[in-house]
């Protein structure tokens, strides 16, 4: 287990001093929030309306544009061959940087996400869905998103065909979390949204570190 | 404590690399593998640290296949590649601190010393020359307690005096019944290494 925070660690100590994935990240989201009322007008019951899926949208391509990062650093400067070949089995080690890329690139959009909902008019109710149903389904972006980084790792200009891969698996969340925030809005229960977006999470869980494992040893064989 | 090669075969890019190596280790001793450039030099060290797959052939570790039962393996050999795999955004402290942890062990200071990095213990790595930025990686085997070292060129960037400090500390590395197993362009003139000549696959 000291291995897996310790790995944790370094990994956010390098976000931290870098920077880069934090900001780039938040800085997408935060504009293409803003983009919006000026593409659509300021009408405030259109931009209610559209909200939720906006604001997922934009988390979730947030959350790609730093997907790509996840193992490229390790892979270029070797770290990721004294990775593999230490003692934390590769699927912990999947899950290590999962948890890592989750918590300094995913999680300043939930934290931000409340304030440009407002600007999107969202109602009160619509925000605390909105919150919780991104900590419940975004860990499901980076999971994976995982497998498409570990494949996509060695390849250049990569990033598209990272793309491509993973937001087509990203529709069941995308949809489970916008309706959640409508059925808040709705002034319905979010319940049963959140219990099947916590399932995909589930699922995603066991299946991401698995495969990412997997993926990782076919690029490096 | 025991490592062997035997009729190790390796190809890549679907071309025979070598074929037919066999060697093997005990305590106290080490090869230094040579061969022109292509010859498969980093490819067998590779393969010794389970990077990649062989061909053909079986590597043990203790009687041990390490591919097939690598459990007692993984915590007893330590590799130094081609690349740094140091983070630049970290000071040499925290980058031996990392692999010392990760490997068991948290000798950072002593490894430090060894090689002669305590005036650069908390500067990032991003700022050092290739030289010291060499010296960290191998300050990272001393602080493990790796018992076979697979190094590949870890003379490059040294001058005279830290190649012979390095030699000093490999020397006493197989003193303590460590094992080594490296390939370098450098003449070390060390009459205790075997050597491995991969242009004709013997000892």
């Amino acid at each position: 287990m000291k291995r897996f925070f310790s790995l944790i660690g370094r990994d956010l100590t390098l976000a931290v001093r870098q920077g880069s994935a934090v900001t780039l990240g938040l800085s997408f989201f935060v504009i293409v929030i803003i983009l919006f009322p000026l593409g659509v007008g300021p009408e405030l019951a259109v931009l209610a309306r559209i909200g939720p899926g906006v604001l997922w949208v934009a988390a979730l391509l947030a959350c790609l544009l730093t997907l790509d990062r996840m193992f490229q650093a390790d892979y270029e400067d070797g770290s990721l061959d004294l990775l593999m070949i230490g003692p934390l089995p590769l699927e912990i080690l999947v899950l290590a940087k999962v948890i890592a890329h989750w918590l300094t690139s995913v999680l300043p959009l939930i934290v931000i996400a409340p304030i440009l909902a407002l600007s999107l008019n969202l109602p009160g109710e619509g925000i605390s869905a909105l919150v919780v149903s991104l900590l419940i389904g975004t860990p499901t972006l980076s999971l994976i998103g995982s497998v498409g980084a570990a494949l996509t790792m060695a390849m250049r200009r990569g990033g598209v065909l990272l793309s491509l891969l993973v937001l087509p698996l990203y529709i069941p969340v995308l949809i489970f979390g916008v309706a959640a925030v409508e059925a808040a809005v709705a002034q319905l229960s979010v319940t049963p949204h959140l219990l099947l977006l916590g399932g995909v999470s589930l699922g995603a869980l066991v299946v991401g570190p698995l495969a990412a494992a997997a993926a990782l040893r076919l690029s490096l064989s | 404590m025991s490592f062997a090669v035997r009729n190790l075969a390796c190809q890549r890019a679907e071309q025979l690399v070598f074929e037919n190596v066999s060697f093997s280790l005990a305590s106290g001793e080490a090869i230094w593998v040579r061969g022109r450039n292509g010859a498969g030099k980093s490819s067998l060290l590779r393969i010794c640290a389970r990077l990649l797959s062989p061909l053909a052939g079986e590597i043990t570790w203790n009687d041990e296949d390490i591919f097939k039962d690598s459990e007692t393996y993984v915590g007893s050999y330590h590799y130094l590649g081609h690349q740094e795999a140091l983070k630049y955004a970290m000071t040499v402290r925290e980058n031996i601190g990392f692999w010392s942890m990760f490997h068991g062990t948290e000798d950072v200071v002593s490894a430090l010393e060894q090689f002669d990095l305590q005036k650069l213990a908390d500067t990032p790595t991003g700022l050092l020359s290739q030289g010291q930025k060499k010296r960290t990686n191998l300050a990272r085997l001393v602080a493990s307690s790796a018992k076979l070292w697979i190094l590949d060129e870890p003379l490059s960037a040294l001058d005279k005096h830290y190649i012979a400090l390095f030699k000093e500390r490999l020397m006493r590395h197989l003193a303590a019944g460590g094992m080594a197993l490296f390939a370098t362009h450098q003449d070390l003139e060390l009459e205790q290494v075997k050597l491995l000549d991969l242009d004709d696959g013997a000892l």
